[in-house]
């Protein structure tokens, strides 16, 4: 039941690479069906661009199902657009009417460095999960689900917590270029867990330091992280990272290298 | 580098600071506001001189004083470097001004500490520092009958070097102290000063309304139980009684002064 196709104006940000400057270039999007995703509208814009010649616009995806967090976009001032708890990829055209004026910026901060127009390296998330995000020993064969008994609301947090995608909308979004979302989440998720208690303390000292290397900001507790996570990450995760950090630096043993290097 | 430095140094360590020092200054608040309500009773400043005389030469509270001092600068020095870093973090800004939910006070604490920066060092240059550093500020004696309680205020002209004194002479007792309340009311009589006041009051208010919670936040303190707790004591005695009962004071001042 379409109700007519869309024209928009999109005023979208292009940079060569990281070491150019960008600026906003703006562009006609006509004839867009309001069924459309975000994305295949602009993959509308690209192939007009291609057509005449013009360098296509560059932006992250993939799977296009919400799930695998290579999707991005700063669109109208919200990560992933104006809607909660979906990624960009999910966002369709009859969010917007006709004739709006969209303005598409890549998520800035200075540990996401721009590649190419909309496209960011994230790879600084990488780095965090590598410093301390997994669980040294091989955990074996699924065992029986009974096995080992976990609470209810300790499994539940803990699976929550893993629903994070790794997009990056938390920092995006943090007046503070605040990474705390994500890594709460990674910390939450596996130090909640039987198979992931032993380098609990380890991890979450190895896992912050990496995030301070990367140059995020700190946090302040605005919550704009969680409003904007596609995967409703909550903040709560952000106060038991706190709460395993102090512990970890104040009160255990464990060192900060200990994790990674296996000492 | 060792390990404690190492945690202080950190961006959690830093926020931890942040919150220490916070908590702690919320706890004056209920003090400071306690003692000055000496200044709604009805006897010339007798019980607010008398208390102002207390908490500075009460060696204690004089060690709890100069911590209080140290926390404010603490605080505003980290509040000002992790605000540097906050800023490296994203060099490039938003043309499009962000839309996330979040609630104004906590996107703008940079600005209300600032204002309550500006309003501490007006506020102790004019009562604080006079009182302890400078002899601007008069005596007051007050004369207690002790077989009517009646008490009568009047001027002391006091040597310099003068603190305090109580004797009693023919059943009545007589206390001769710095007049600070004089000061307080001459300064709440000055409507612009008052303004200030009401305005610095409403700074407080939406700087612990996100503040005080989200120093529980930063310490980790955060619970299905306690957490509403902690944000009701946040929201109605740090942002709702305690900057209303201080505003009260030079509002109900100046319009007595208008009398």
């Amino acid at each position: 039941m379409s109700t007519g196709n869309m024209n928009l104006t999109l005023k979208v940000w292009r940079q060569k690479n990281a070491d150019t400057k960008g600026a906003f270039v703006t562009y006609k999007a006509e004839g867009i069906s309001p069924d459309m995703s975000f994305l295949e509208m602009l993959d509308v814009v690209n192939e007009g661009l291609i057509h005449k010649g013009d360098e296509p616009i560059h932006f992250d995806h993939d799977c296009r199902e919400g799930i695998c967090g290579m999707c991005s976009l700063y669109i109208n001032g919200h990560p992933h657009g104006p809607k909660n708890a979906i990624t960009t990829c999910q966002l369709h055209m009859r969010t917007f009417h006709d004739g709006e004026i969209i303005v598409i910026e890549p998520w800035r901060a200075a540990a996401f460095p721009v590649i190419k127009d909309l496209a960011v390296d994230r790879s600084a998330f990488d780095r965090i999960q590598q410093a301390g995000g997994f669980v040294s020993v091989n955990t074996g064969v699924t065992i029986d689900a009974n096995a080992i008994p976990i609470p209810k609301v300790i499994a539940d947090e803990a699976f929550n917590s893993a629903t994070c995608i790794g997009c990056g909308a938390c920092v995006a979004a943090c007046k503070n270029a605040s990474a705390m979302l994500f890594v709460s989440a990674k910390v939450t998720q596996l130090g909640m867990l039987p198979q992931g208690q032993p380098e609990r303390y380890s991890r979450v000292q190895a896992m912050v330091a990496q995030m301070d290397a990367e140059g995020f900001g700190n946090c302040t507790n605005t919550g704009a992280c969680e409003a904007e996570c596609p995967k409703e990450i909550k903040m709560t995760n952000i106060s038991r990272m706190n709460n395993d950090f102090f512990s970890a630096k104040l009160f255990r043993e464990e060192g900060v290298h200990e994790h990674a290097t296996g000492e | 580098m060792s390990e404690f430095k190492q945690t202080f140094n950190s961006s959690l360590g830093k926020k931890l600071i942040m919150a220490l020092t916070g908590l702690f200054l919320c706890t004056f608040l209920i003090v400071h506001l306690g003692g000055n309500l000496l200044l709604f009773s009805n006897d010339d400043g007798f019980g607010f001189n008398v208390y102002a005389n207390f908490l500075t030469h009460f060696p204690p509270i004089e060690v709890i004083a100069y911590l209080l001092y140290l926390s404010i600068l603490v605080h505003a020095l980290y509040a000002l470097i992790l605000t540097i870093k906050n800023r490296k973090a994203r060099p490039v800004r938003y043309a499009e001004v962000n839309k996330s939910t979040a609630t104004w006070s906590s996107k703008n604490m940079g600005l209300l500490g600032s204002i309550l920066f500006l309003f501490l060092v007006i506020h102790m240059g004019d009562f604080w520092f006079n009182y302890k550093f400078s002899d601007k500020l008069g005596f007051k004696e007050y004369k207690t009958d002790l077989a009517t309680g009646e008490t009568k205020s009047g001027i002391y002209q006091a040597s310099p070097g003068f603190e305090k004194s109580v004797s009693v002479e023919n059943n009545v007792e007589i206390v001769r102290v710095k007049d600070l309340h004089a000061r307080v009311a001459s300064s709440f009589s000055n409507l612009i000063y008052v303004i200030f006041y009401v305005i610095a009051m409403f700074a407080v208010s939406f700087h612990l309304l996100h503040g005080f919670q989200s120093a529980f936040r930063t310490l980790g303190w955060v619970h299905r139980k306690y957490t509403p707790i902690v944000s009701a004591i946040g929201t109605w005695l740090f942002a709702v009684i305690i900057p209303l009962g201080f505003a009260a004071m030079p509002v109900v001042y100046y319009i007595q002064s208008l009398k």
